[in-house]
C-alpha cells in the first residue's frame, strides 16, 4: 500500500489507527448527542430522570459534555490530526503503527474511565474538567505521547515548510496538555481513589478553572478544529486555501489573543475588575481572528461554489464556518458586561455554546468524515442522497435549537432582573421554570433531529466500509484539476 | 528595588515586548515578494498523489 508518488521514498502512512479514530467518532458522537436529548428531556420532563441517582441531571450532564467535546470531538480531532500530520509532512507517524493503536487505545480507556467516574458520583466539580485525579493522571501520558507523535513527525517531515493546518493543530496538543496539568493540580484524599482537594481555592481557583474552561474552548474547540478546515475544506473544494498569508495571521492573532479571555466567565464575581475588563477586552479583539479564518475558509470556494450543489460534504464543511462566525460574532458580544448581566446564567449560554458545538465542531467533522472514510477505505461512499439528509435534518436541529434556547434564555434574564412598582422582584424563580417549558420541549424536538440526522451518517459509514471489495476501483477520484477554473 | 516594582516594570515591559512580536510576525508575513512562497505553501494539502 505505497502511499506516493515516488517509489522507494516512501513508507506507508499509518492509517488503521486513524481507521478505527474515525469509527470511534461516530460512536461517541452518537453515545453524546443521545445523553444530551436525555438531559434536555429530562429539563421538560423532570420525571425522565428515573428518580435514581445514576442517571439524575447532575451526573448526566457532564457525562453529555464531555462525551461530545472529549470522545466525539477528541477522537475526531486526533485521527484527523494524525492523517494531516502525515499527509503534509510527507513522513510516516512519529512512532509507527504502535504509536498510533497506544493513542486510540489509550484515549478510549480515559474516555471509559471519566464516564464511570461520572455515573458513580466522582467527580472533582470543575466544568469541563470533572474527572478526578487518576483518570487526569492517565490522560496526561495519553497527551505527552500524542505530543511526541505529532512533533516527532513533523521533525521527520520531507516537505520543508510546516502547513500551517499542523502550527493550529501543534498548538491545539500544546496548549490543551498546559491548560490540563495546571486546572487539574490536587491533592488526592481519603482512602478510596474518587476524593482530591484543588491546589488553588476561592477566586484563584475560580480564574483557574475559567482560564482552563474558555481555552478548552480556544484551542480544542476552536485551534484544533481550524486545523481541520485548513486541510479539509482545500481538499474537499480541490483549491488551495484562499490567503496562505492571511491563515499565518490568523493563526497567530488566535495565540496571542484567546488565552487572555477567560475571565468573561467571571463578570460580577469577587474577580477584580480589571481582570474582568481585560477578559471583555481580549474576547472583543478575538473578532478579528474569528472572521478573518471565517473569510479564509469561505473565499477558498470562490470559483468552487457550484460543488456546493454536487458535494454534500463540501456543504457540512462550509456551513460549519457559517456557523463559526456566528458563534464567533455572538461570543464577544455576550463577554461585554452589560450583556453579560443580561446573558449570565441563562439558557441564552447554553445556545450559543450548541451554535458552536452543533453547527462549528459538529458539521466540520461531518464534513471531514464524508470525504475521509472513502479515502481512508478506498471506496465510494454508500449513498449521497443520505448525507444530504443528514445534513437538512441536522441543520433544521440547529435551528431549533439555538432559536428556543435564545428566546428561552433572554426571556428567563429578563423575567429573573424584572421588579414590580413598589422594588419587589415580580417572579419567582419557579414561574420563569414553567415559563421556560415549551422552548425546552423545542430544544429536545432539535436534539433528537441532530441525533437522526448523525443515526443516517452511521447507517451511511457502516454501509460504506462493509460494502463489496469490488467498489474499490471507482472510489479515488482522478487527480484532482487543480485551480482549472 | 523591591518585588513589586519589578513586577511593575516586567508587566509593562511584556506588553510592549508582545506588541513588537505581533508587529514584527505581521510585517514578516505580509512583506513584499512573500506571496508566491505562500502561494507554493498553500498548495502542499492538493500536492499529493492520494486524493
Amino acid at each position: 500500500m505505497a502511499s506516493y508518488a515516488e517509489p522507494g521514498l516512501a513508507e506507508p502512512d499509518v492509517e488503521a489507527p486513524v481507521r478505527a479514530f474515525a469509527i470511534a467518532t461516530v460512536f461517541w458522537g452518537i453515545a453524546g448527542f443521545l445523553a444530551g436529548v436525555v438531559i434536555a428531556a429530562q429539563l421538560a420532563f423532570p420525571l425522565l430522570n428515573l428518580d435514581l441517582e445514576w442517571t439524575t441531571f447532575g451526573r448526566l450532564r457532564p457525562l453529555h459534555t464531555s462525551a461530545v467535546i472529549f470522545a466525539f470531538g477528541g477522537n475526531a480531532l486526533i485521527g484527523t490530526s494524525l492523517y494531516i500530520v502525515q499527509r503534509t509532512c510527507r513522513a510516516r507517524l512519529f512512532g509507527g503503527e504502535e504509536m498510533g493503536w497506544f493513542l486510540f487505545w489509550g484515549y478510549q480507556f480515559f474516555i471509559v474511565t471519566a464516564a464511570v467516574g461520572y455515573l458513580f458520583g466522582v467527580t472533582q466539580g470543575k466544568e469541563y474538567a470533572e474527572p478526578e485525579w487518576y483518570v487526569d493522571l492517565w490522560l496526561t501520558l495519553v497527551w505527552v505521547a500524542y505530543l511526541v507523535a505529532f512533533a516527532g513527525t513533523i521533525l521527520k517531515r520531507r516537505e520543508p515548510h510546516i502547513y500551517v493546518a499542523n502550527w493550529f493543530l501543534l498548538a491545539f496538543i500544546i496548549t490543551v496538555a498546559m491548560l490540563h496539568i495546571v486546572n487539574n493540580l490536587a491533592l488526592p484524599v481519603g482512602d478510596g481513589i474518587g476524593k482530591s482537594y484543588g491546589l488553588a481555592s476561592g477566586v484563584q481557583d475560580a480564574m483557574i478553572q475559567w482560564w482552563y474552561g474558555h481555552n478548552a474552548v480556544g484551542f480544542f474547540l476552536t485551534a484544533g478544529f481550524l486545523g481541520m478546515m485548513y486541510y479539509f475544506i482545500p481538499k474537499q473544494a480541490g483549491r488551495p486555501v484562499y490567503s496562505y498569508r492571511l491563515s499565518i495571521v490568523h493563526f497567530w492573532s488566535l495565540i496571542f489573543l484567546y488565552i487572555w479571555a477567560g475571565p468573561h466567565h467571571l463578570h460580577y464575581t469577587a474577580l477584580p475588575d480589571w481582570a474582568q475588563t481585560l477578559g471583555m477586552v481580549f474576547s472583543i479583539m478575538l473578532w478579528m481572528p474569528s472572521w478573518g479564518g471565517m473569510i479564509n475558509g469561505l473565499m477558498t470556494l470562490s470559483g468552487a461554489w457550484d460543488k456546493l450543489r454536487t458535494d454534500p460534504g463540501l456543504r457540512f464543511s462550509v456551513t460549519a464556518v457559517g456557523f463559526y462566525a456566528m458563534a464567533t460574532f455572538e461570543g464577544p458580544v455576550m463577554s461585554i458586561r452589560a450583556v453579560n448581566s443580561l446573558s449570565h446564567y441563562t439558557d441564552w449560554t447554553i445556545g450559543h455554546v450548541h451554535s458552536g458545538a452543533l453547527g462549528w465542531n459538529g458539521f466540520i467533522i461531518f464534513g471531514a468524515l464524508y470525504w475521509l472514510i472513502p479515502v481512508l477505505w478506498k471506496k465510494r461512499l454508500y449513498s449521497e442522497r443520505l448525507v444530504a439528509w443528514h445534513f437538512w435534518v441536522a441543520t433544521l436541529g440547529i435551528v431549533l435549537y439555538i432559536t428556543a434556547m435564545w428566546v428561552s434564555g433572554i426571556m428567563q434574564g429578563l423575567m429573573w432582573r424584572a421588579y414590580d412598582e413598589h422594588g419587589f422582584l415580580q417572579y419567582a424563580f419557579v414561574e420563569t421554570v414553567a415559563a421556560m417549558h415549551p422552548y425546552y420541549v423545542i430544544r429536545m424536538l432539535g436534539g433528537l433531529l441532530y441525533l437522526s440526522g448523525a443515526l443516517i451518517m452511521a447507517w451511511n459509514i457502516y454501509r460504506t466500509v462493509t460494502a463489496a471489495e469490488e467498489e474499490a476501483p471507482a472510489a479515488l477520484p482522478a487527480a484532482l484539476p487543480m485551480a482549472a477554473e | 528595588m523591591d518585588i513589586q516594582r519589578l513586577h511593575e516594570i516586567l508587566s509593562t515591559i511584556w506588553v510592549v515586548w508582545f506588541v513588537l512580536l505581533f508587529g514584527g510576525i505581521l510585517a514578516w508575513v505580509l512583506r513584499p515578494g512573500s506571496r508566491e512562497t505562500a502561494r507554493q505553501h498553500a498548495s502542499i494539502p492538493l500536492r499529493d498523489s492520494q486524493p
